[in-house]
């Protein structure tokens, strides 16, 4: 016990200088020029096996007596996920994808003893068909500005010391040695950062009322329930680099004056809970949270708490009603959060990114901030980039690169060859942007311009067999399951919008339906009480406004011009074409097709569930969908 | 001096008082002076003859909620240049607002939300008297047969009023119905029979029971189903 009392008090960082000399000892420590090997730990490349790859470093690096050369390490995500799992081999950054374990054996023998790069795990360039061996030369890397996200690939998100040495909490020790709060919000307000959670409110606005509300408690909140369809770039900063997270929020926390802070996390983000608690954890040991944080005086502490898994709770007066033990609905927000939120105190809510946002402006100043991005939208913004695109994964940009460079350069373009169709952002209360606007600067007020907006960053690109009624009702049905059922227009109207489009892909819509959708529109975005149901229609505006013709063939015609709903569709061989290989007849699960061999075959339309794999398996083009 | 409407045909003229908590409004073009801390649906309920504010989710006896939307008005608070939608109920009244209770957009918003309602309960007296005020005939949608607008009147004043809160709104979206907390199966002996949620029902669809107990609108979800939903749970590995 008293051993481990001394340990703490060892580890606790008194003050400002006492960091200093901390960071400096732990960088004295570090051999740059030793090997070190680093397996991505995100959630994604978890899933495609790199705890296994890890462990079979670990093993190998055991048995070969390694552990003093070579360095290993698990990190946050390296937003590459579509060719996980990743390792880089660190300093000369040599990058293998899709490394399995018997792989290990062979890199610690080539390339950490024998400093050669192995051809076979090298990242090929699908447009020059060229093999890249440096990380920062894959394509997909080389177009970002990953301010943010940079250092996730960097540092062990479970040791505190990484971070404190790429630099941690030196913004948190400028600010309490020599930053008032009002210099603070005034170098927030002059570096531009709006919130990264959706709505794009200006954060130093937000902090001043927040600061001049006058309370004996006052709270801060991160939230981190992040529940957009395809979007995964809070859970991966939360993951990857929590400590940046915990340093915005506690500088927050000395602005305003509150002593205590929530992270509001999904529970199905068991990850990133795990490392937001180890980075408390340890951030209460070093120092930086609890009492008298760094000798200042100054007192914070931060919980977390999990979220059940309601998309309207990221909302923020829902979650703050989560947060209180009440059912998570909205409520109307007259007088701000920052005036009157958790507990009707003054809260300070902001999402992760933004959070995250806040050491960087610290340390590098507002003017430098502002130089990136567009007039209106400052700073880079972290986007998942998913759907029908070569190079999923996450992607942090300046704002202000255009919808091209994201999808076609970063994003290399649509698979197999085919058209780009569309690209949905901002989650299901945005928009689907056509190709048309293909060359609009991604910031907060254009895509808002286009019917759509940033919310928190999903973007999903689709391809041109993606029917654009059938995404409308895909974003209606979340959204419908997601309401909280308080208010009529979101509760009712969500519902029959739903109805309607259900009825228009089954080849039950009525010419009118186009109006009703219009009206119900009109209704949510005037009506409803929170930003869920004030947003739900833009899913079915912009794609009524950018794909009308494709809403008039499946009402007027009966016919899904991309071939996506079932009821519309029929499925047919065509016996000029048709081979008689029996593919199709082998794949058919209902045995609607019959055939002899070498002869042509023929579809029993009775028995055809339309599941699309007699189309999927013929390689004669013999299969006809219309 | 101010001329100020105490009803819609009367005003009088009202000196400047100082240290007087009160705010001047204006509400259809009339100036009203009304003291602070109350919100527009309160302030305007209380001078007779002024504006036009329909309100279903709100009973002077529970905080208010803001759930039928009907109460939307139009304010602005920058002296008339840009006005957006607010709910009446829930909006504080602030010095200079000028409130619009019953302009052509929102008389489109309410006859909207009450398609809308009259969909869900065509059978419900009060919503047929609505629509027949705004102008909606026959709704567009499929019609429903529930009584229940789930306005949420019932479960606060049982909460607020009785402090007991024996009946809950459970679920959420489409599926959300007012029951005992949790589906339990029937009330339990927390609902005291005091008949406070049957009496702020505005569409009738609590009525008192027999054992004098009052009788829920009927569940949609059927028991045997969420018991079954919960088996399969258990047996789930998580």
């Amino acid at each position: 016990m008293v051993e481990q009392v001394r340990k703490l008090l060892e580890k606790r960082v008194e003050s400002v200088d006492e960091l200093e000399k901390l960071r400096q000892s732990i960088l004295g420590k570090r051999d740059t020029s030793r090997t070190c090997i680093s397996v991505c730990g995100g959630t994604a490349c978890r899933a495609s096996g790199a705890e296994m790859v890890v462990d079979a470093f670990v093993d190998e690096i055991e048995r070969r007596e390694l552990q003093v050369q070579v360095e290993l390490k698990e990190t946050g995500c390296h937003g590459f996920c579509e060719k996980g799992p990743l390792v880089v081999i660190e300093p000369k950054k040599i990058f293998y994808q899709q490394v399995k374990p018997e792989d290990v054996a062979e890199i610690i023998t080539e390339t950490v003893l024998g400093g050669k790069a192995i051809e076979r795990l090298l990242y090929v360039d699908p447009v020059t068909t060229e093999k890249i061996t440096y990380e920062p030369d894959v394509p997909f890397y080389k177009k970002q500005t990953r301010t943010i996200f940079g250092a996730n690939g960097e540092i062990d998100p479970t040791n505190i010391e990484d971070y404190i040495a790429s630099g941690g909490y030196s913004a948190l020790s400028k600010v309490l040695s020599q930053m008032s709060p009002d210099k603070i919000i005034d170098e927030v307000k002059k570096s531009g950062l709006r919130g990264r959670g959706g709505g794009g409110f200006p954060t130093g606005r937000k902090w001043q009322s927040c600061r001049e509300a006058k309370a004996d408690i006052k709270y801060v909140i991160c939230n981190a329930d992040e529940g957009d369809p395809g979007a995964y770039q809070d859970r991966s900063l939360l993951e990857g680099n929590p400590h940046s997270v915990l340093e915005g929020m506690i500088i927050g926390a000395y602005v305003i004056g509150s002593h205590l802070g929530y992270i509001y996390v999904r529970n199905e983000y068991p990850l990133a809970v795990k490392h937001a608690r180890i980075a408390i954890e340890q951030a209460m040991d070093y120092g930086l949270l609890g009492e008298n944080i760094l000798g200042s005086g100054f007192n914070f502490t931060v919980t977390i708490n999990k979220g059940g898994g309601a998309f309207v709770c990221g909302e923020s007066s829902a979650l703050m009603a989560s947060l209180e033990g009440k059912i998570g609905e909205p409520k109307a927000k007259y007088v701000h959060m920052s005036e009157k939120g958790l507990w009707d105190s003054p809260s300070l809510l902001n999402n992760v990114k933004t959070w995250a946002n806040v050491p960087l402006i610290i340390n590098k100043g507002a003017d430098w901030y502002s130089k990136i991005g567009t007039a209106g939208s400052k700073g880079t913004m972290i986007f998942s980039l998913v759907g029908n695109i070569n190079n999923t994964g996450l992607v942090e940009v300046p704002m202000g690169i255009t919808l091209r460079e994201m999808i076609f350069d970063i994003g290399g373009g649509i698979p197999n060859g085919k058209k780009f169709k569309a690209v949905q952002t901002g989650g299901p209360s945005g928009g689907c942007i056509p190709e048309q606007f293909l060359d609009t600067p991604v910031d907060f007020d254009e895509l808002t311009k286009l019917g759509s907006m940033m919310g928190s960053g999903g973007m999903i690109v689709m391809d041109e067999d993606t029917c654009m009624v059938d995404v409308a009702k895909y974003f209606v049905e979340f959204l419908k399951g997601e309401s909280c059922g308080k208010c009529t227009p979101c509760r009712e109207g969500i519902n029959r919008m739903s109805e309607i489009l259900n009825a228009i892909t089954q080849g039950k819509g009525k010419p009118e339906d186009l109006g009703t959708l219009e009206d119900l529109a009109g209704i949510l975005s005037a009506g409803a009480l929170c930003a869920l149901g004030q947003t739900a229609a833009n899913p079915v505006m912009s794609t009524l406004k950018y794909f009308r013709d494709e809403y008039v063939a499946h009402i007027e015609q009966k016919k899904c011009p991309a071939g996506v709903c079932r009821e519309l569709i029929q499925y047919s061989i065509d016996p000029e074409k048709c081979q008689g290989c029996l593919r199709c007849l082998r794949a058919c699960p209902t045995g609607a097709i019959t055939g002899e061999k070498r002869e042509v075959h023929t579809l029993n339309q009775g028995l055809c569930i339309k599941c699309g794999a007699c189309y999927d398996v013929c390689k004669f083009n013999a299969v006809i969908r219309q | 001096m101010a001329k100020v409407w105490i009803d819609g045909e009367t005003s009088i003229e009202v000196e400047d008082a100082d240290g007087v908590n009160a705010v001047n409004l204006t509400v259809d073009d009339k100036q009203i002076i009304v003291s602070a801390g109350q919100t527009i649906l309160e302030a305007v309920q209380r001078v007779n003859g002024i504006g036009n504010i329909p309100a279903l989710c709100n009973h002077p006896a529970v905080k208010p909620y803001g759930a039928c939307r009907i109460c939307t008005v139009e304010v602005s608070e920058d002296g008339g240049s840009k006005f957006k939608f607010v709910a009446a109920c829930l909006y504080p009244v602030k010095e200079g607002l000028i409130v619009r209770t019953n302009t052509e957009k929102i008389k489109k918003l309410r006859k909207g939300i009450i398609e809308l309602m009259l969909a869900r309960c065509p059978n419900v007296k009060r919503i047929q008297e609505l629509a027949e005020e705004y102008g909606v005939e026959e709704p567009r949608f499929v019609l429903g047969d529930q009584d229940c607008i789930l306005c949420g009147l019932c479960v606060r004043a049982c909460q607020e009023i009785m402090g007991k809160s024996a009946i809950s709104l459970v679920n959420r979206g489409i599926y959300r119905e007012v029951a005992a907390p949790f589906y339990a199966y029937e009330l339990t002996e927390e609902c005291i029979g005091c008949g406070d949620c049957a009496f702020v029902c505005p569409t009738g669809a609590i009525e008192m029971g027999d054992d004098g107990r009052p009788v829920l609108p009927q569940v949609k979800i059927p028991f045997a189903e969420i018991e079954a939903m919960m088996k399969k749970e258990a047996v789930t590995p998580s």
